[in-house]
């Protein structure tokens, strides 16, 4: 079973099959019918990206008009003529200090975008001098027994995505761990599974601001004696618990309802229950397992940024709000290009999990 | 009525009992019911029968007869509601490895590969025989239905044909005392239903397993059985008729059709379902 792993395999395991379309309009390889194939799923696709550019842009400059006005207009009423036109010259020569606060238009958000990895470019420049600075010392330190000393300056936009992503999977690994081995339970014996129901119902629907406050009473009596950040012990939890449900539920029904014919496969057999479980239980219900995960996972990623907010625990959540409170002039721009991030990466999450489904599950005609 | 007393001499009488030590499977004074909202429903009711050891039997009967039913109770899936049914004088008791039971669809485990899936039952049922030596079992049965070069495929690569063929091995390899058969090609074409009749009668030539069959096919029940047993319809279906077949073993499907008792067999089993 030598499986070559081509270009095209990979692309369409990840439900990217549009890259091997594109590969082969490069190569050559594309038939005629296949034109009106490449059409549907390449041009128009770009043809919309620059449509939604294109609507986004005039949105843009109509509520910057909007704003610019009524900015005009109230230094009007309340300082008269005099500083009404300073503010006109003053908005139409394009100085920062004064311009409307409004949605930002797709070039500012480009140009935020670059400041973003260029301000990430300086901070860790920033952190190599200073950790080339402090080795000598640090290593003084440590041999004396004292902790060494760690850079504290602002942490990049980058360094926020890696640390909201590692709040995520923290969260998204509690959740496997509660979730799966709990649901097979409750699937396997209808006592936990009506012992179990009410809870389920009752705290599904909880929204991911009461978690934050839930786990935030429990963790904080917890490490009352502790000196460390609990920001992140909190909201990896909250995230966790939230996003649990989804794959509580689908691991229940998916253990329950096994196909009879395995049930009696089992039973004639006469296997005993590690057995069945492991051997029928599981894996038959591996795609809907995985259905419960992919959710979660995404559940996961989507209230992570409100938590992050309420716990004050860096990452793209705690940015869009400092970015929101802080309301420099490029700050809008930022809080979309946050967005942007936010979108993307849920999106790769969303095809790593497929890929992963793929690779463990047998019916590979599920995955959608 | 006529038709049935000019077969006589092949009908056997339906209460025949056997000596004992030759019954290998015993149904006695049946009975399932099924509770309903409007009272219950008795799909099979007085259900007798005896089979011997070594004997291949087949079961045919209108759709929702409660062949099934039967099957599925000696099998132990299914809840005795009265009555008895006993293998070598033991009454059984749930389902178990002594009455293996090839299923209408293949239901084999489609994350397993064909070897796997026959030593799931293997692995159970020979649990102090070495790794070698289970692996062996299963490998054999898998060649016997021809599928030799199929051993590490995935259930779920198979075709519909090959799958009942794992389904075949799977439930010989763990050498049962009864097998249940419940129209187990009934899914499949007529060209893999003849080809598979012939490996499951070549296997069941050497092996010599007792046999309960279900089918819907007449001509499959002639060429497989010693003798075929016709229930009446429900509700409170019983053993309507018995036909005994006395075709020579190893038998060839050619000189079966070729027999100048077919046709009368055949006609008899048509006359009682259209009757």
């Amino acid at each position: 079973m030598s499986q070559s792993l081509t270009l095209n395999k990979i692309s369409k395991f990840m439900g990217l099959g549009f890259i091997s379309t594109l590969k082969d309009l490069f190569t050559g390889k594309l038939e005629k019918q296949d034109y009106a194939k490449f059409l549907r799923k390449f041009i128009v696709p770009i043809v919309s990206i620059f449509l939604f550019i294109g609507i986004w842009h005039m949105g843009a400059k109509a509520l910057y008009n909007i704003e610019a006005e009524f900015k005009i207009e109230k230094a009007l009423n309340e300082q008269g003529q005099a500083a009404a036109d300073a503010l006109k010259a003053c908005i139409a020569s394009g100085d920062i200090s004064c311009q409307p606060n409004t949605l930002p238009s797709p070039a500012q958000v480009w140009d935020s975008y670059k400041s973003l990895l260029n301000d990430h470019r300086i901070i860790s420049a920033d952190k190599a001098a200073f950790k080339e600075k402090t080795a000598a010392l640090n290593e003084k330190r440590i041999a004396d027994g004292k902790d060494p000393i760690v850079y504290t300056g602002r942490p990049s936009f980058v360094d926020q995505i890696f640390r909201s992503l590692k709040t995520v999977f923290a969260g998204f690994f509690l959740a496997f761990l509660i979730a799966v081995p709990l649901g097979i339970f409750i699937g396997l014996s209808p006592t936990l599974k009506s012992a179990f129901n009410w809870f389920i119902q009752i705290f599904k629907p909880v929204s991911p601001v009461v978690w934050y406050l839930l786990v935030f009473m429990i963790v904080k009596t917890l490490l009352i004696d502790s000196s460390e950040d609990s920001s992140f012990t909190i909201s990896f939890i909250s995230v966790g618990l939230c996003s649990m449900w989804a794959t509580l539920v689908n691991t229940a029904m998916g253990v329950s309802t096994v196909d009879k014919d395995y049930i009696n496969v089992a039973k004639v057999l006469k296997l005993g229950p590690f057995q069945k479980v492991f051997k029928v239980v599981l894996p038959s219900s591996l795609p809907l397992i995985f259905t419960g995960l992919k959710i979660t996972l995404s559940v996961a990623w989507m209230v992570l940024i409100a938590i992050e907010l309420l716990a004050q625990s860096p990452g793209l959540g705690l940015f869009v709000w400092e970015e929101f409170q802080n309301g420099a002039n490029d700050s809008n721009a930022k809080i979309i290009v946050a967005m942007f991030v936010i979108g993307i990466i849920g999106f790769l999450l969303d095809r790593l999990m497929l890929f992963i489904q793929n690779t463990v599950s047998f019916d590979k005609t599920d995955a959608i | 009525m006529s038709v049935i007393t000019a077969n006589t001499a092949t009908s056997s009488d339906i209460n025949a009992s056997f000596p004992s030590h030759e019954v290998m499977l015993d149904l006695k004074d049946l009975k399932k019911v099924y509770p309903t909202p409007k009272g219950d429903y008795v799909v099979l009711e007085h259900l007798n029968l005896q089979i011997k050891k070594e004997e291949f039997v087949t079961i045919i009967g209108h759709s929702g007869c409660g062949k099934t039913t039967m099957l599925s109770m000696i099998g132990g899936l299914n809840e005795i509601s009265g009555g008895h049914i006993s293998v070598l004088g033991k009454n059984i008791k749930g389902p178990g490895p002594d009455r293996g039971v090839i299923f209408q669809a293949p239901s084999l485990m489609p994350w397993m590969t064909a070897l796997q899936n026959v030593l799931l039952g293997v692995n159970q049922v020979f649990p102090h025989a070495t790794k070698a030596q289970r692996n062996d079992i299963a490998k054999y049965y898998l060649q016997k239905v021809g599928l030799e070069e199929a051993f590490n495929k995935r259930a779920s690569e198979l075709s519909q044909g090959m799958q009942q063929r794992v389904g075949i091995a799977r439930a010989f390899a763990i050498k049962p005392k009864v097998l249940l058969l419940d129209e187990p090609f009934g899914m499949l074409d007529s060209l893999t239903r003849g080809e598979l009749q012939d490996i499951l009668i070549e296997i069941w030539n050497k092996e010599k397993i007792t046999a309960v069959m279900i089918t819907h096919d007449v001509d499959e029940a002639i060429f497989l059985a010693d003798r075929v047993v016709m229930m009446t319809s429900g509700p409170r279906a019983k053993i309507g008729d018995v036909l005994n077949i006395d075709f020579e073993r190893p038998r060839t499907r050619k000189a079966v059709l070729e027999h100048d008792d077919y046709y009368k067999y055949r006609k008899h089993l048509i006359d009682f379902l259209e009757h």
